[in-house]
């Protein structure tokens, strides 16, 4: 695999004009499941937000090629029907708008007008998808995260997922406020995507999920940027040290006033 | 000084012409001749920061040319695709320019006394019936010069009677379709239903008229009896030349629960109230309205209820979209009256703006004279957040596409609550219309 699926270089990113990301670099290929890792307000939602094009969040310098093409320079709508897809930490709710409505506009979206997806095929999909993810059927139905729980919004965010098949999905702390339950249920939905034509980047701030989900490479944020690298094992030691072990051997000093990270 | 208005061209020679052309009972007349005088003196209404000087209600013409059609299939396409199909179609009556275009009503509702019948018939044939409701406890003919407009040059409506233990499952359907330039529909319906009752009603109101200036000055009046069930779902979208004043109002019986879904769609100047009196114990009300302003129309929403009743519940949720340069006042208000313990009343009210130079005004009010009640309000006025709009784009879905679906979700409460699907699509086709 010639071409990187991701590649990010040299990433600034500034929220209300302050510098969260400060010079990330990244490379992901076709097949691969990178996982980063890292203390609370290091900048690990801002850069999933940032490569999607949150509003709020202010690319300062840098460059970002996903898929050969120049992401920076597109639209939200145009890098999701491109091939990325990212399944947030806080989903927003759209009252009024059912699931099945929702997930069929956007698989739409992307095949374009004249080539919509018949309804039986796409009944029959999502009903596959919602009964591997344990979800009931009345799911269809409800509006779009509208009085879902925690639990439920991240399950709906893994069905979207699904349904989508995007070629690079970003996943933020998709495991926070999960039981194990549903934790495994998500990780069969992210295992059950895995092909040489999808790659995933997988934010997370605990070692638990990986423990279902085997990432090819786990890095580690820290102030702004990637301060290690290493294999699933890096992880496992985390687990068992916490960040400050390795900040001793990094000789990286507490930043004053950490942001806590909102979507 | 709300009193001024255009010289009105019918006189009392005129009304008892009129009336007598239509073999109207005596006490009706007097009804009219007493609505065109007060006409003369009672003072507009006021609605709050909506200025109506000016506003046409009194240049129109009144008798206006009809035409009845045997089959619902040779209605035009824009009545037709309204009418509910299969178990949803044997209950209908059409009013074109007020005449009885087509009715049906089944032989089981005739069997169990319902009356489902143009205004005109029923005076003719149950004047006495009518005569209990007409004017009585929901609406007042002297309220103001509107109401007494109403009286005098009523030439439209409607008499739906449920008899006491009659509950209808399916729906009943009116269609109040005006067709004629610089027209006046003057229509006036009345529901009634004794107690332990219960029906669903869906009334349509729309007009094929282009040019000049037509006037709709609409008044309904709902009795819910004792324990008796009222399901009121009415889509309007009279055109941009209608200058239109609706005024529904409800009256509910001891446990008696009236609920109203209505879209308000027209293209015109409009002044509308929505009004329900929980008169007795254990009664209620739940109001769903939604609304779309465009253009540069003037809009004034009333949403208005009364609990005189113990135990009484409420229940408000007005959602309005304002764009381009069209302007709206939405009054949501609930009022407690002392001695009405027990009560709960709760309102909503949400506009969405979608342009910087339209206007939305969202008032709660809250009057409470009891003491040992609840009651909540909520109130806000907004852009589309720009946050789920980035949601859905993560999607894949454009811009616009995703503002679209914002919008449709915004409107429907009231969407998914009228119980006939051809209604339901129109609104859904009215909604995507206005918001191009």
């Amino acid at each position: 695999m010639s071409q990187p699926v991701l590649k990010i270089e040299n990433l600034h990113v500034a929220i209300e004009g302050k510098e969260i990301v400060k010079g990330f670099n990244l490379e992901i290929h076709g097949g691969e499941i990178h996982a980063i890792m890292g203390p609370n307000g290091t900048g690990k939602s801002t850069l999933a937000s940032a490569l999607m094009g949150h509003p709020k969040y202010e690319i300062t310098e840098g460059k970002v090629t996903f898929l050969g093409q120049d992401l920076l320079e597109m639209e939200v709508d145009e890098r999701a029907r491109a091939g990325m897809f990212l399944a947030m930490q806080y989903p927003s709710e759209i009252a009024g708008v059912t699931n099945s409505d929702f997930l069929r506009t956007a698989i739409n979206a992307r095949r374009g007008e004249g080539n919509e997806i018949p309804l039986m095929k796409f009944i029959k999909k999502l009903d596959e998808k919602m009964a591997l993810l344990d979800m009931g059927e009345e799911f269809a139905t409800r509006y779009l995260n509208e009085g879902f729980s925690g639990g439920e919004k991240k399950r709906n965010e893994i069905l979207q997922l699904m349904m989508l098949e995007p070629k690079l999905a970003i996943l933020d702390e998709i495991d926070s406020g999960l039981d194990i339950d549903a934790l495994k249920v998500v990780a069969k939905g992210v295992n059950a995507m895995r092909s040489p034509e999808f790659s995933c980047l997988i934010i997370t701030h605990y070692q638990r999920l990986l423990n279902y989900i085997t990432p090819d490479k786990v890095h580690v944020m820290m102030q702004g940027r990637i301060v290690t690298s290493g294999g699933p094992e890096l992880a496992e030691r985390l687990e068992a040290e916490g960040y400050d072990g390795l900040k001793k051997e990094l000789g990286i000093e507490e930043e004053e006033g950490t942001v806590e990270q909102e979507a | 000084m709300a009193t001024e208005m255009k010289d009105l061209h019918y006189d009392t020679s005129y009304l008892e012409s009129f009336s007598g052309r239509r073999g109207e009972p005596d006490w009706f007349l007097d009804l009219r001749k007493k609505g065109l005088e007060l006409a003369q003196t009672l003072p507009l209404p006021k609605p709050e920061k909506t200025r109506i000087i000016g506003w046409n209600f009194t240049q129109f013409e009144h008798e206006l040319p009809t035409r009845t059609v045997d089959a619902v299939a040779d209605l035009p396409e824009s009545v037709r695709s309204l009418i509910g199909q299969g178990e949803q179609s044997g209950n209908l009556l059409v009013l074109h320019n007020g005449s009885t275009a087509y009715a049906a009503l089944s032989e089981d509702l005739k069997a169990k006394g319902v009356i489902f019948t143009d205004l005109a018939t029923a005076l003719r044939d149950y004047g006495d019936l009518v005569k209990k409701y007409y004017f009585s406890k929901a609406a007042k003919l002297d309220a103001h010069k509107l109401t007494a407009l109403n009286a005098a040059l009523v030439n439209s409506g409607l008499f739906l009677y449920v008899p006491k233990n009659v509950d209808i499952e399916v729906p009943l359907q009116a269609v109040f379709w005006l067709d004629h330039d610089n027209g006046g529909l003057i229509n006036h319906v009345i529901i009634a239903t004794e107690a332990n009752s219960s029906v669903t009603y869906v009334e349509n109101y729309l007009s094929t008229t282009n040019s000049g200036q037509a006037v709709a000055n609409i008044i309904t009046e709902v009795y819910v009896g004792e324990n008796a069930r009222v399901q009121f779902g009415g889509v309007e979208y009279l055109s941009s030349d209608v200058t239109t004043f609706i005024n529904r109002r409800g009256y509910v019986g001891r446990d008696g629960n009236l609920q109203w879904a209505l879209g308000q769609m027209n293209d015109g100047d409009l002044i509308t109230e929505t009004y329900s009196e929980l008169a007795g114990d254990g009664s209620s009300v739940d109001t769903k309205a939604v609304s779309i302003g465009r253009g540069t129309q003037k809009q004034n929403f009333v949403n208005r209820i009364k609990h005189y009743g113990k135990n009484s519940t409420s229940n408000m949720l007005i959602h309005g979209v304002q764009r381009e340069e069209a302007q709206a006042i939405f009054n949501g208000i609930t009022k407690i009256e002392h001695g009405a313990s027990k009560s709960d009343g709760e309102q909503t009210q949400r506009v969405l703006m979608l342009s910087s130079k339209a206007r939305g005004d969202a008032n709660p009010i809250l009057l409470i004279d009891e003491d040992d009640v609840v009651a909540g309000h909520a109130a806000s006025v907004g852009r589309i957040d720009p946050i789920q709009l980035y949601y859905l784009m993560s999607r894949g879905i454009p811009k616009n596409e995703a503002e679209r679906l914002i919008i449709h979700g915004f409107l429907e409460p009231v969407v998914s609550q009228l119980p006939i699907e051809g209604v339901k699509e129109q609104l859904a086709a009215v909604i995507e219309g206005k918001v191009q």
